[in-house]
C-alpha cells in the first residue's frame, strides 16, 4: 500500500497514544488518509498501552493491522511482544533511556532514541520524552512534515497550553537520524 | 466543504446526533460507548437539550419513550448487554410508533462478555427479543465519517417510519479516531413545528383537537388485529425502500466475501492482497442489517463459485446469507468471537485454505 502503517507500543503514560494522535493530526492536515486506533480495556497508569496509526494517500481499508512499516516501543516488553509485527526494511525506534536489550533482527532500520537524557539535557524538560520520539519519527521516516507539527500543536495546545508550543516544536528537533 | 476534523468514533457520533436536531439522550454507562454520554453530559444542556444518566438501560428506554412521546428527537446508546435489557422496551416503543435511535457498539458476548469488538448481535438486532409483530430498522457504519451520516440520517428514517432505528457500530468504530466531515446542524422541532409534523405527539391538546393518548395495551384482540395489519405495510415499504449495501465487483467474481461493519475493511484490505495474488474477489457490505439487502445478491454473476461470510460471530449473518442464496453456492465461513479480532492476514490464509479445499 501507498502509505505507513505505524504501531506503537508502551507503558500507559508514555503518551503513546498522544504520539499517534499527533501524526494523525497532521496526516489530515496534509490532505493524507488517516486511522488512529487505541488498544483499549481495563487499564491504567503503568499498564500496557499501544495505538496503530495508518497514514495513506488511498481511503484507509482496514485500520487493524497484523503487520507494520514503523514500529515504535518505549518500553522493553513492547519489543519483545511487537519486534516480529515489522515488515522487512522497516523502521524500528527504540526508546534507549529504558529499554536495555538491543533489537534482535538485521533486517530492518533500527533507530535508537535515549528520550529521557533528550528531554531533560537537550530540551530541558523531561516531559517531552514523547515529543522527543515523535520527533524521531517524523526525521527519520518522513511520514509527515514537520512544518505541520506547529499547526498541530496551535490545534492540540489552546488557551493556557499554548505557551507549551515553543518547548515541544524544539523537542521535536533534537534527535536527528545518523 | 464543510471542514475535517479528527474525531473518536463516539464523540463523532454524539456530535452526528446533535446536529441531526437530537436535544434529549437517556443512557446507562457500557464500555466501549461511554465517550457517548461523557460527551453528551458535557455538550447537549450548552445547546438548551437534557441528559440524563439513568438508573439502567431500562430506565433509559422508558424516559426515551416519553420524550419521543413528547416529539422530541432523542439517543439512545450503549453495548451489547445494554441492548439485551432495553429489549423489552423496543418492543413497546414499535408497538406504540415512537421513534428513537439508538446506537449499540457492540462487543464480546454472550452474557456480560468482553468489552473488545463483537458482532455477534446480529441476530439481537435484527430479529431482537422483544415481544410480538415488530422490527426495528437496523443499519451497519464501517467508518467513523458513514456512522455518521448514518445516525444523522437515522432519525429521518425513524421520524418516517415512526419506529426505533439502530445503528450498530462496533467497539473499533467507536474507539478510533478518523477525519470526519459533520452532517449540517439542523435545529430541533419548535413546540408549533411539533404539533404539526407530529400530529401523535403529547403537546397538550390546547382545546384545539381532540387529546392525544399512547398506549400499548389493547385489550379487544380484534382492535389490536386491526391496528397491526394498519402499522404493518411500513415494514413492508422499509424493506422496498430502506435495503443498502456496498458492492465490489459482485458481477465478475470467482469469490464472494460478505461483510458489514469494521470487518468488511479487514476484508477489503485482504481483497488486495489476494488481487495481487491473482485471485478474482468481490464483497457484498451489509449496510442494513434489517432490512436484509437482498437486492445485493440478485448481482451475482456467472463466475461465482464460493461466498466467504466473514463475521466476529458463530456465523449468524451467513444464516441470512444460506437463506439468500438457498443452495446456490456453497457459503463458508471466517470468524472470530468473544472480541478476538480478524486482521487483514488471517482473512487471506483462511480464504486459500477454503479455497484449496475445494
Amino acid at each position: 500500500m501507498a502509505g505507513k502503517r505505524i504501531f506503537i507500543a508502551g507503558f500507559g503514560g508514555q503518551g503513546v497514544l498522544l504520539i499517534g494522535q499527533m501524526i494523525a493530526y497532521a496526516a489530515m492536515f496534509e490532505d493524507k488518509e488517516v486511522s488512529w486506533m487505541p488498544s483499549y480495556g481495563p487499564e491504567m497508569r503503568g499498564g500496557t498501552a499501544n495505538c496503530t496509526v495508518n497514514v495513506s494517500d488511498a481511503p484507509i481499508a482496514s485500520p487493524l493491522v497484523a503487520e507494520c512499516d514503523v514500529l515504535i516501543t518505549m518500553n522493553g516488553p513492547s519489543l519483545d511482544k511487537f519486534e516480529s509485527m515489522l515488515v522487512p526494511g522497516g523502521d524500528l525506534f527504540i526508546n534507549s533511556s529504558i529499554i536495555e536489550q538491543k533489537a534482535t533482527r538485521d533486517d530492518i532500520n533500527v533507530h535508537y532514541v535515549d528520550c529521557q537524557h533528550l528531554a531533560e539535557v537537550e530540551v530541558g524538560n523531561g516531559k517531552t520524552q514523547n515529543m522527543v520520539m515523535l520527533g524521531a519519527i517524523i526525521n527519520a521516516t518522513g511520514v509527515v512534515h514537520m512544518e505541520t507539527m506547529q499547526k498541530v500543536f496551535e490545534k492540540v495546545f489552546t488557551g493556557k497550553k499554548a505557551k507549551l508550543i515553543p518547548k515541544n516544536m524544539e523537542a521535536l528537533s533534537v534527535w536527528q537520524p545518523a | 466543504m464543510a471542514e475535517k476534523k479528527l474525531m473518536k468514533g463516539n464523540e463523532a457520533f454524539a456530535t452526528a446526533a446533535m446536529n441531526a436536531g437530537c436535544r434529549y439522550y437517556f443512557g446507562y454507562p457500557i464500555t466501549p460507548q461511554n465517550e457517548v454520554p461523557e460527551f453528551m453530559s458535557r455538550e447537549l444542556p450548552k445547546a438548551g437539550g437534557y441528559f440524563i444518566q439513568a438508573e439502567s438501560e431500562l430506565g433509559a428506554m422508558n424516559m426515551a419513550y416519553g420524550a419521543a412521546a413528547a416529539g422530541g428527537r432523542v439517543l439512545l446508546s450503549t453495548s451489547s448487554p445494554g441492548i439485551a435489557l432495553m429489549q423489552e422496551n423496543l418492543s413497546l416503543l414499535s408497538s406504540v410508533e415512537l421513534p428513537v435511535v439508538l446506537v449499540s457498539v457492540m462487543r464480546g458476548g454472550p452474557g456480560i462478555g468482553s468489552i473488545q469488538p463483537g458482532q455477534a448481535d446480529y441476530e439481537q438486532a435484527t430479529r431482537g427479543g422483544g415481544n410480538g409483530d415488530y422490527h426495528t430498522i437496523v443499519l451497519a457504519p464501517a467508518t467513523i465519517q458513514e456512522a455518521c451520516d448514518m445516525i444523522y440520517k437515522a432519525f429521518d428514517i425513524a421520524d418516517e417510519y415512526r419506529n426505533p432505528v439502530m445503528v450498530c457500530a462496533d467497539g473499533m468504530i467507536g474507539q478510533m479516531m478518523e477525519p470526519v466531515v459533520l452532517p449540517p446542524e439542523k435545529a430541533p422541532l419548535t413546540e408549533e413545528e411539533i404539533w404539526e409534523k407530529k400530529p401523535y405527539a403529547l403537546t397538550g391538546h390546547k382545546w384545539k383537537r381532540e387529546r392525544n393518548a399512547i398506549n400499548s395495551v389493547w385489550l379487544q384482540q380484534e382492535l389490536l388485529e386491526e391496528y397491526i395489519y394498519q402499522y404493518w405495510p411500513k415494514y413492508e415499504k422499509a424493506e422496498a425502500e430502506l435495503q443498502d449495501w456496498e458492492a465490489i465487483n459482485v458481477e465478475n467474481c470467482d469469490t464472494l466475501f460478505v461483510a458489514y461493519g469494521s470487518v468488511s475493511r479487514v476484508v477489503k484490505e485482504a481483497m488486495q492482497a489476494l488481487e495481487a495474488e491473482g485471485y478474482n474477489v468481490g464483497l457484498i457490505r451489509l449496510k442494513t442489517l434489517w432490512p436484509f439487502p437482498h437486492k445485493a445478491f440478485e448481482l451475482i454473476g456467472d463466475n461465482c463459485k464460493n461466498i466467504i461470510c466473514c463475521e466476529l460471530s458463530m456465523g449468524q449473518m451467513m444464516k441470512d446469507v444460506k437463506a439468500e442464496v438457498e443452495g446456490k453456492y456453497p457459503v463458508h465461513l471466517i470468524n472470530r468471537v468473544g472480541g478476538m479480532l480478524l486482521d487483514p492476514i488471517e482473512v487471506v490464509d483462511r480464504t486459500k485454505k477454503i479455497l484449496e479445499v475445494k
